[in-house]
């Protein structure tokens, strides 16, 4: 398929990774300072302690802040599936639409009605029916990522479905299965967990720039003691469901977990390469290998890590490309072969249906189905099967980078708890200062936990069934690049007057006093 | 339940669902009208600051309704998600990009170091109002006029030779935005445009508590609804006396047929009682305030919203049912989707058939808590009380 016009999906891959990266800049924040200041407005309802509600409303107006740019940047992406992924929409829009559409009618309706109370409401509204409706803002925010959330697992590992070749798509054939697999689970808890890691930190770096001011002491011990504690929860829950999320990602992607750990040759007993840095080895015959310059690592940790038993077997990316008959694992040249005996077939069947001749049609319906497993190799049929491997590099750093940083979240919130307990974390100005820089390092670990998810899943749009180069829409590459730079332009524009705008709102503080509304 | 219904019946429940959604989209769209209003209106800050309040607490909803829209449209007939935003690229690029400036908007305009200035805001708010309305009319008219592209599902299977395996084929040559450049689709447009601005007014009424504001609010009711009656009935007229595209139930082709929709409107007459009752709604809405001000100054909102609502969806109606192609192709009339070509499976649509059981408990909710927060007129004084003002 020398025809494909690469500069059309690459612009169109690169649109959207821009516009998912921006509105994932923006998500977290929301789904997790939320929850946070629904907790804050919980401690006013208990105690009817003024302060608190000073506390809850000086987070309610970055939150406010926040969410509009979450908002605008969130409309895009539903429709860039159309726009941008036609084929995609229309192969699998059965099953994928309906997460799509039920979080409009589920999730976003109920965060944008009692925002409206959440924000206009304080002396309007009983103070119950106020605090109701912050805990419903915090609610419908985390079921909108749910459904998103399930939708995006679905394509890691596409459960529930068959695919219906008279309509030429995939339908849905169990909702259930779609809803509960096992990746969408984890990868739901693990990214609703990592924004409330990242929403703490924000909350806690914050607070910790007006104690290095020496301003707002009460207000800001307050607002850390309740991040803290949050954030040291979540904190490890995002570990064990990370873990989770890897063993899905061995058992449903092996690619991507072999590009992750750059794993070429696989392995029983493999060792995990805690830190490392990779090297083009030059003298390899294929050029895509990559090799170790340094590493240290834990003998057996992968294999166990992977399967839960030190001995079990790991492929590595030149056995999935090659192929390895002791370990049941057929190579790409064999899936791109039965592919297009699958694509081949799908057309036969259609042309024999169309000629009335039901014998050669239900023929071909049988193969078709017998290979359609591999239905998306099928579209290399003409190609490389080296483009079958995503970028070692990337996904293998991004990883490790934003494990590192899970910990050193971990170290930070017991540090500062402690602190806060005994009354001292105010005159700890490393301490401080670290919770301030720390801000960015939780966005940068969160954009990465993303990179590793889509960037190791290339080139698929639909593990296994269907690929980039056959998802993307016909439309001229300069279309795509003019809307590219017009969203690149937008956004960061917007961006930068959120930052500005949340630092000014920020140098503000809170209310002086605590404020009769 | 909805299991045992058939294919068709369901297909026709999330038209309807579709429809409706679509219908209170439109109505919704007054804040949108409002926002090119501020300056014609408002004539001092504080002025502008109470419309923008005003707007600004229902904007979210608008945007909302607009997003589910989308989302139920593309889960129920995705056939014409792929095919129409994926073709008509630009004309959905320049309405996404009017709603992404607008969803900021409130909330950064009055913000101390928003960087591009309070102006900056209010003109992005102004270029969601024109081309939000106008674009999205001019879309929904090409349900009427048809658009060109092909869709074969077996270019899925092209993977040797030059073209690409995609399934909808776009040829009209400016993607999309060739809609704009015809009067019939334009007519819808510029209706949109104007009944928008017709309904912020009379959401202005309801709500303002100013007589100067008042006083300018009536003459722009006139000065609107004017141009709004002229294109309506240029785009009505139209529609009953053109070609329509009707689909043969036995054999599925797709053929022209004249006075298709005028057919239509008479052989389901419910929609046509909906139709009629919707513009008779409409325009009492409007009417009633300009003879008697004093007296109907503040039901005008629900009368004319609750006619567009009952006339968009009888347009939506007449161009899905009874055996008529919804998006058709004047480029290949058999390639035009009907909800039957271009639906989901059974299966997906009985399943967002339970979830859309929740709507009337959604549609209470809002109800209930727009109640609790909107409960009396506003002026300035009343916003600079809120803690949360835009
Ligand atoms: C894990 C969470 C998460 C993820 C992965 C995504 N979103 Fe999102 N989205 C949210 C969580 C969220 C949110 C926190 O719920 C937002 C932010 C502000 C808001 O209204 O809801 C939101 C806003 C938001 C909006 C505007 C909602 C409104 O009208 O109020 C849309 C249309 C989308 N999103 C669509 C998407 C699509 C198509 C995504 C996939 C590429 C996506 N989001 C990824
Ligand atoms: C918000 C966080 C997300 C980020 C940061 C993100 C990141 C990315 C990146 C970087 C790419 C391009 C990869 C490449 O070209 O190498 C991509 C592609 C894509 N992602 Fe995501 N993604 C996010 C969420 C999602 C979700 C939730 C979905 C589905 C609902 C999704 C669906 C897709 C699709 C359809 C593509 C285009 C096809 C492809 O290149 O695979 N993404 N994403
Ligand atoms: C500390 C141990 C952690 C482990 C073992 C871990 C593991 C993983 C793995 C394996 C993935 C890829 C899942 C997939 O491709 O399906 C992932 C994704 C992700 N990670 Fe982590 N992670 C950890 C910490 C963090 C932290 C601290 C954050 C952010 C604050 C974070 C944010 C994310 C996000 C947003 C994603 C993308 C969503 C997803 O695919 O689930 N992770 N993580």
């Amino acid at each position: 398929m020398e025809h494909i016009d690469f500069s059309l999906v690459d612009w169109s891959r690169a649109q959207f990774a821009l516009t998912a990266m921006y509105h994932w800049l923006f998500v977290p924040l929301t789904l997790g300072l939320s929850f946070i200041v629904a907790f804050m407005e919980t401690l006013y309802f208990r105690t009817g302690n003024p302060e608190w509600k000073r506390i809850t409303k000086f987070w309610m107006t970055l939150f406010g802040i926040n969410f509009a740019i979450g908002v605008a940047t969130g409309i895009i992406l539903e429709f860039e599936f159309g726009t941008n992924w036609s084929n995609y929409s229309w192969f699998v829009g059965d099953i994928f639409g309906a997460p799509l559409a039920i979080e409009g009618i589920m999730a976003f309706f109920l965060e944008s009605t009692f925002i409206a109370v959440m924000f206009f409401g304080w002396n309007k509204v009983s103070k119950k029916f106020h605090l109701t409706s912050t805990w419903l803002v915090a609610i419908g925010s985390n079921l909108s990522a749910l459904w998103i959330l399930v939708a995006n697992a679905w394509m890691q590992y596409p459960a529930g479905m068959k695919f219906n070749p008279d309509t030429a798509r995939n339908e849905m054939v169990n909702f259930w299965d779609v809803l509960f697999s096992p990746v969408a689970i984890n990868k739901f808890l693990h990214t609703v967990l990592s924004a409330y890691v990242l929403a703490s930190i924000f909350v806690i770096g914050v607070s910790a720039w007006y104690l290095l001011k020496n301003r707002e002491q009460l207000f800001a011990k307050k607002s850390i003691k309740v991040a803290a504690i949050f954030g040291l929860a979540a904190s490890f829950l995002t570990m064990v469901s990370g873990d989770g999320s890897a063993r899905n990602m061995a058992k449903f992607q092996p690619m991507k977990f072999a590009a992750m750990e750059n794993l070429y040759n696989g392995q029983q007993n493999a060792p995990l390469a805690v830190m490392g840095f990779l090297q083009k080895n030059k003298t390899e015959t294929d050029p895509k290998k990559q090799d170790f310059v340094f590493k240290i690592e834990i003998p057996n940790m992968l294999s166990y890590m992977a399967f839960l038993d030190p001995n079990a077997y790991v492929p590595g990316v030149f056995d999935l490309v090659k192929g390895d008959k002791e370990h049941h694992i057929l190579s790409y040249k064999e899936r791109t072969e039965k592919g297009k005996i699958a694509i081949t077939s799908l057309a036969a069947y259609k042309n024999a249906k169309k000629a009335g001749n039901d014998s050669l049609a239900n023929a071909s319906l049988a193969h078709f189905q017998e290979n359609y497993p591999n239905f998306g190799y099928g579209y290399y049929a003409n190609r490389d099967v080296n483009e079958l491997i995503p970028s070692v590099p990337t996904t293998f750093y991004s990883f490790r980078i934003m494990v590192f940083l899970g910990l050193h979240f971990i170290a930070l919130f017991l540090v500062v708890l402690i602190l806060t307990n005994k009354d001292k974390i105010e005159q700890k100005r490393f301490i401080l200062y670290t919770a301030l820089w720390t801000i960015p390092l939780a966005y940068i670990a969160s954009e990465l936990g993303w990179v590793v998810a889509e960037v190791g899943r290339q080139p698929w749009v639909i593990q296994d069934i269907l690929p980039t180069i056959a998802a993307v829409s016909q439309i001229k590459p300069v279309s795509v690049q003019i809307t590219f730079w017009l969203f690149f332009v937008l956004f960061t524009g917007l961006l930068i007057a959120e930052i500005k705008i949340m630092i000014s709102q920020i140098k503000k503080g809170p209310a002086s006093e605590p404020s009769q509304n | 339940m909805f299991e045992t219904f058939s294919h068709t019946l369901l297909q026709q429940y999330w038209w309807i669902i579709v429809s409706l959604l679509g219908a209170i989209v439109v109505f919704l769209m007054f804040v949108q009208g409002g926002q090119t209003l501020i300056y014609t209106i408002g004539k001092t800050d504080d002025e502008r600051t109470v419309l923008v309040n005003l707007l600004g607490r229902k904007w979210e909803f608008t945007f909302t309704t607009l997003v589910t829209f989308g989302g139920a449209f593309f889960a129920s007939f995705p056939l014409f998600y792929s095919t129409s935003f994926g073709g008509a690229y630009w004309v959905w690029m320049l309405i996404l990009i009017a709603f992404v400036v607008q969803a900021v908007s409130y909330e950064y305009r009055q913000k101390p170091n928003n960087l591009f200035g309070k102006r900056t805001y209010e003109t992005l708010m102004f270029i969601n109002g024109l081309l939000g309305t106008l674009l999205i009319g001019t879309a929904v008219a090409t349900f009427f006029t048809g658009s060109e592209f092909s869709v074969d599902k077996m270019n899925l299977t092209r993977i040797t030779g030059n073209l690409m395996p995609v399934i909808s084929e776009w040829k009209g040559m400016a993607n999309g935005l060739e809609a704009a450049f015809n009067l019939q689709n334009l007519s819808l447009g510029l209706t949109v445009f104007f009944l928008s601005r017709v309904l912020a007014l009379l959401y202005f009424m309801n709500r303002i508590r100013n007589a100067e504001m008042m006083e300018r609010v009536k003459k722009q009711l006139l000065y609107n609804a004017i141009p709004f009656v002229v294109f309506f009935l240029t785009f009505a007229i139209w529609l009953m006396l053109i070609k329509g595209f009707a689909v043969n139930p036995v054999s599925k082709e797709v053929s022209m047929e004249p006075f298709k929709y005028f057919h239509n409107l008479i052989e389901m007459p419910v929609v046509a009682l909906l139709f009629v009752l919707g513009v008779i709604f409409v325009l009492l809405g409007i009417i009633r305030p300009l003879v008697a001000f004093e007296k109907c100054s503040t039901k005008g909102i629900w009368l004319s919203g609750a006619g567009t609502i009952l006339t968009v969806f009888s347009l939506f109606l007449l161009a899905g049912f009874n055996n008529t192609a919804y998006y058709p192709s004047t480029f290949d009339l058999q390639s035009s989707l009907t909800i039957e070509n271009s639906s989901s499976s059974h299966y997906t649509l009985a399943a967002m058939s339970y979830v859309s059981l929740l709507v009337p408990f959604v549609i209470a909710y809002i109800w209930y808590a727009w109640r609790s927060i909107d409960n009396k007129k506003i002026d300035i004084e009343e916003i600079n009380s809120e803690s949360h003002v835009y």
